[in-house]
């Protein structure tokens, strides 16, 4: 056992899962958030058809992060979700909201408006919800003890509400930068207007957070001017993939955009994890005090490495299956 | 007065799970019927075996895609509102319950696609082989499930160490002493509910003369299970209660009502039991048969409920009447399969209106039944939330208000009650389409990959072109 610090192990499977679901589900969520903003409905039906088949795989990726965490991090699992009781309630309601919306869109007609609706709100408030967790993290928690001790709005603060706002416009830049690449003809032309605008906002967040950080975590100040010059690669790459984003865009590539995207998504994700490893549960507890026993990492560990690269190949697969530009009244055969 | 955001939690907690088990236990059922389907059309190429597995993997695909939606709310539950507990029982329950959505994903990934959207893509072999795969993969969930439950009725193979629990033995924890006995019961629960509902739908079939010869034969086949597994289940459910009666005697002392200690107990059929007099304040029963049913004994004794103090005993009229309601349901269950035998006689089953009804309004009753039975044995083992280690009180998320557990009951209720009206409305149009010789097959319907998309019927009548929002 000794061996393998399965902690480490853990961590890393976490926090795998955690940006695959991000990058994933974070595109068709952004479709949703797009969705009312979109020319008409036949490209709204064009929108949905491009995310339809590879959804709730993507969301797989969440509930797979939950359980894992409950697993082999219950310390994270018990501090965020009370910690994060309102938002995460508006998350679920949200999820599923938008998880039926795909269902029973297609299938009505006289109540099609409805579900367009619940598609968008659902869409717009998981993701928003999403955004806060991060601020909610980048901020800490009042524990003691191990036990959650704050109130129930302690998450809500100025810096979560532009944490969740950026998110939001981040997946809508996936989203959009996914249209580009997956629709042709008004849909796409529409997407390459709305991809540069989504981009600024995304960078005016970044910015902000990125300044503001420093000041609500002295660790995180810590790292950034303290001796360990290399994690400037992460946001300096960012940066580099934002600038081929916006160049790509007025291009008018087709694929390097999303490529683009989801590069500056990875890098800002990895310049975050960075600032606060190996702090799970800020300010004070790491990822070895979060875990569980060995045995139930352990134990765990063999089923999920099981599974883990069975999802991978089956995600490849669908999304091989569903390769090319969807196009009006075709539905996937 | 004061919102108490313990019971809040535990309002919430049962309604959450009340509504998500509903379509898990059809399913389990359900999944087991379209193997068989399949294997006999395999078999013998009799189209009707086809027609039947169609329209049953259609029902299938609808209500599996509703149990997935109302399960994710789940999986957020222990922490939300319960993190004392889940952080104290996480080395335990943590990887349990990852294991069943392990299997979950693995079975989605695999076999549900091949299942729902393969017949005449792939051989049918392959067909038979993924529907006989995604029937073991929801015995494989309620495994896991069961075995986590069963864990905080009979707790075994753990230590409590500083209010965490440590596994010391993994195969005493996941087969502890009730576990066997909860899984068959509920497996069987669900073979119930899958058959009544089936024969139910037969039935109306048959009444309005649709399909008649693949109704026929589904009828009759479901009426050959429910008479062997009507009274398995009663067998059963006295051998879980004789393990209870060993491992939880507070809850079978409320099960029958019974407060003191005593021999020459009676079966109790109507009481009103007084928490507070701690005493029936009416009551009719059959003399000895409570002692005779539990040790086999007319003079045998029986556990009394007041052997606890007060504050450590389950609310005993909902316990009390929820068990008397599933056994009620369960006695039903059996009359009907034998009168189902009885009509056998001269071909009667298949045109005996009033039966034909009676098995429409059977098909509620298995839900009914298995909610009726969770409530016993979820409120029987009350204050507890792990037996004999850990209360519900204990187990609460410290942190919460009352006025957030009300909040978020409201929002539950709210949105369930819509995914509940869409999914059921749903339902019962692809049954009024069902087995229809040319069903309409609306192509813009026609999403591979998620369950409903399976299902091809339309949600409304396209009375109104669809206008721009």
């Amino acid at each position: 056992m000794a061996m393998f610090d399965l902690t480490l192990i853990w961590a890393l499977i976490i926090g795998f899962g955690v940006i695959m679901y991000v990058l994933m589900d974070g595109f068709d969520l952004g479709v949703g958030i797009l969705f009312p903003f979109a020319p008409d409905e036949e490209s709204r039906d064009l929108m949905m058809n491009s995310v339809a088949p590879v959804w709730d795989g993507n969301e797989t990726w969440l509930v797979l992060g939950g359980a894992g965490l409950l697993g082999a991090f219950p310390l994270v699992y018990s501090v965020f979700l009370p910690a994060l009781y309102i938002g995460v309630f508006l998350m679920l309601a949200g999820l599923i909201f938008r998880g039926i919306a795909f269902e029973f869109r297609f299938k009505s007609h006289r109540n099609r408006r409805w579900w367009n609706r619940a598609f968008c709100w659902g869409s717009a408030v998981a993701s928003f919800a999403q955004g806060v967790v991060v601020g909610a993290y980048i901020q800490g928690f009042a524990v003691e003890d191990f036990v959650y001790v704050g109130g129930p709005l302690d998450w809500l603060t100025p810096f979560s509400v532009l944490t969740g706002l950026g998110l939001m416009a981040g997946y809508a830049l996936l989203g959009a930068t996914w249209l580009i690449m997956k629709t042709e003809g008004a849909v796409q032309a529409w997407a390459y207007r709305v991809a540069p605008r989504l981009l600024l906002a995304v960078l005016a967040v970044f910015a902000i957070i990125s300044v503001w950080t420093p000041f609500v975590d002295a660790g995180v100040r810590e790292r950034w001017f303290g001796h360990l010059h290399l994690i400037w690669v992460f946001p300096v790459l960012a940066l580099v993939c934002a600038a081929l984003l916006w160049r790509a865009i007025h291009q008018r590539r087709e694929g390097q955009p999303f490529i683009a995207t989801l590069g500056l998504f990875v890098f800002t994700y990895l310049g975050l994890l960075v600032s606060k490893w190996p702090v799970i549960v800020p300010p004070d507890y790491t990822i070895w005090d979060a875990a569980s026993d060995p045995g139930s990492q352990l134990f765990l560990l063999i089923g999920v490495l099981f599974v883990i690269p069975i999802v991978l190949v089956y995600t490849a697969w669908t999304y091989w299956v569903f390769r090319g530009k969807v196009r009006p009244g075709e539905g996937y055969h | 007065m004061e919102l108490d955001p313990l019971l809040l939690s535990r309002l919430q907690f049962a309604f959450v799970v009340a509504f998500h088990a509903i379509f898990p236990v059809f399913t389990i059922g359900l999944a087991s019927y379209i193997a068989l389907l399949n294997g006999l059309f395999f078999k013998t190429e009799n189209p009707a075996w086809d027609r039947l597995a169609l329209f049953w993997t259609k029902v299938f695909a609808v209500v599996f895609g509703m149990g997935v939606v109302s399960g994710i709310v789940m999986s957020f539950q222990f922490g939300t509102n319960w993190s004392n507990f889940s952080h104290a029982a996480s080395n335990f329950l943590g990887p349990v319950l990852s294991y069943e959505v392990v299997t979950a994903f693995f079975l989605e990934a695999a076999f549900l696609g091949v299942l729902l959207f393969g017949r005449g893509k792939v051989p049918q072999g392959v067909h038979l082989f993924a529907a006989i795969m995604v029937a073991t993969g929801t015995f494989i969930s309620s495994f896991w499930i069961l075995s986590a439950n069963s864990w905080m009725q009979t707790p075994a193979g753990v230590e409590l160490i500083d209010g965490r629990f440590h596994v010391t033995d993994w195969s005493e924890a996941i087969f502890n002493p009730s576990f066997w006995y909860r899984f068959w019961h509920m497996v069987l629960a669900s073979f119930l509910t899958g058959g009544f509902v089936v024969a139910g739908v037969s039935a109306w079939y048959l009444l309005i003369r649709r399909d008649v010869e693949a109704n026929r034969k589904a009828l009759s086949m479901c009426l050959w299970l429910l008479l062997v597994l009507t009274p398995a289940q009663a067998v059963l459910g006295d051998f879980h209660g004789l393990n209870t009666l060993e491992h939880q005697p507070t809850k079978v002392a409320a099960m029958e009502g019974n407060w003191e200690r005593s021999s020459n107990v009676p079966l109790l059929l109507f009481a009103l039991p007084d928490q507070e007099a701690q005493e029936n304040r009416f009551e009719v029963g059959i003399p000895n048969l409570a002692s005779l049913i539990l040790t086999h004994h007319a003079d045998g004794e029986v556990p009394g409920i007041s052997e606890v103090p007060p504050e450590e005993q389950p609310p005993v009229w909902l316990v009390f009447w929820s068990f008397r309601v599933m056994v009620g349901i369960g006695l039903a269950m059996i009359a009907v399969s034998l009168a189902g035998l009885w009509l056998r006689r001269g071909g009667r089953l298949y045109e005996h209106r009033g039966f034909l009804q009676l098995m429409r309004v059977m098909t509620v009753t298995p839900f009914i039944a298995v909610l009726a039975g969770w409530f016993v044995t979820e409120t029987g083992r009350a204050p507890w939330l792990v037996y004999g280690m850990m209360t519900h009180a204990e187990g609460l998320t410290p942190s919460l208000t009352g006025g957030m557990a009300l909040f978020t009951l409201i929002g539950y209720i709210g949105v369930y009650a819509v995914v509940f009206w869409a999914g059921v409305y749903y339902l019962t149009r692809v049954v009024r389409q069902g087995m229809l010789p040319d069903a309409p097959h609306d192509h813009e319907v026609e999403r591979p990959k998620r369950p409903l998309s399976a299902a091809h019927v339309p949600f409304d009548d396209a009375s109104r072109q669809p206008g721009r929002s």
